[in-house]
């Protein structure tokens, strides 16, 4: 039986703490952010630190850092899905407005001289 | 490998390392439709939260930030108490596992504690959408109907997707439970904890769920 599974790694202590520190500064940065007028930017930098702190759980306290590919797709796959639900539904409700007239009616020139 | 005869091992499986993949694997399956699950809510969030901006930026005011840390504060440390009680299980330290999950629940408890709190204070406002949404509490005359029709939809995605979170902790306080029974009866080891791991992966993930939630609901348009 070959021993390709990386069942029974044990993550040191220590990389555990350093997750949880990282998480706790970034939930700091996250309220501090909120307090900081930057206009526009709010947003993307809340979830720019949300994305970072997600990925360290699932890197590290998830074990998918230490997993098989197989578990990495898995674990992909869901966000990836995510990805595409999110990209389709704004492009249509972000784009609702920016219909502008044409620049001639088109039936209106061809039904002229007929 | 010598596992064959192993009381954890299932029939059907050849030893413990296939089991455990298998059921990893299982698991990461059943979180990739929890993240559609969520997802879809997320998804109609942002198309409220697109339309009606200024109506959710109101409406995140009227949630209290100290709190929404706190929790994301108490749901961040539980996920280390989880991650602890993982690695115990892969040490086959009995006694330790039951200890990091009990302090798991915990600070479950003290989250939804907190939540509660916010809840009943949301009812007491009058801000909880329904019939009597904005018909008592200090808002009454504060908004105009449009505002107020704008508002119930950003407390209706507050209600539904923080009570979804709450209602996946409530579960995983249930499964902790069953797992305590479990680790005093001592059905796990340092070859067999697949149960134990894959709860630690519920955990995180609701906890992931709650990183995204407390800056898109508390936080929206700064301070």
């Amino acid at each position: 039986m070959t021993e390709h599974h990386a069942t029974h790694h044990i993550v040191p202590l220590k990389v555990y703490f350093l997750v949880f520190s990282c998480l706790m500064i970034g939930t700091a940065l996250t309220v501090g952010a909120a307090y900081l007028e930057m206009g526009w930017l709010n947003t993307p930098v809340a979830l720019a630190i949300a994305i970072c702190k997600a990925s360290l759980v699932v890197l590290f306290f998830m074990h998918v850092r230490y997993n098989t590919p197989l578990i990495w797709v898995f674990a992909a796959a869901g966000f990836f899905w995510l990805l595409i639900l999110f990209s389709l539904t704004l492009q249509d409700y972000m784009s609702r407005g920016w219909e502008t007239p044409a620049p001639f009616d088109f039936l209106k020139q061809v039904s002229g001289p007929f | 490998m010598s596992d064959s005869h192993s009381p954890a091992l299932h029939h059907h499986f050849e030893d413990l390392g296939q089991q455990y993949e298998a059921s990893n694997m299982g698991m990461w399956a059943f979180i990739a439709q929890e993240i559609m699950f969520f997802g879809g809510l997320f998804g109609g969030y942002a198309v409220y939260r697109y339309q009606y901006f200024d109506a959710f930026v109101e409406g995140s005011h009227h949630l209290p930030i100290e709190w929404g840390a706190l929790n994301t504060v108490v749901l961040i440390g539980s996920s280390l108490t989880v991650a602890l009680a993982v690695r115990s299980a892969q040490q086959g330290k009995q006694m330790a596992i039951f200890n990091w999950i009990v302090a798991t629940m915990i600070l479950g408890a003290v989250f939804l504690g907190v939540k509660t709190i916010e809840y009943s204070h949301k009812f007491h406002d009058g801000l909880v959408p329904g019939s009597s949404f904005l018909t008592y509490g200090p808002y009454t005359t504060a908004y105009d109907a449009a505002m107020a029709g704008h508002l119930k939809i950003f407390f209706s995605f507050y209600f539904v997707m923080t009570g979804m979170h709450a209602l996946h902790m409530i579960i995983g306080i249930g499964i902790m439970v069953f797992l305590l029974v479990k680790i005093r009866r001592g059905a796990f080891s340092a070859e067999y904890y697949n149960p134990v791991e894959n709860f630690g992966l519920y955990w995180h993930f609701v906890d992931i769920v709650w990183i995204f939630l407390f800056p898109l609901l508390y936080l929206i348009g700064g301070r």
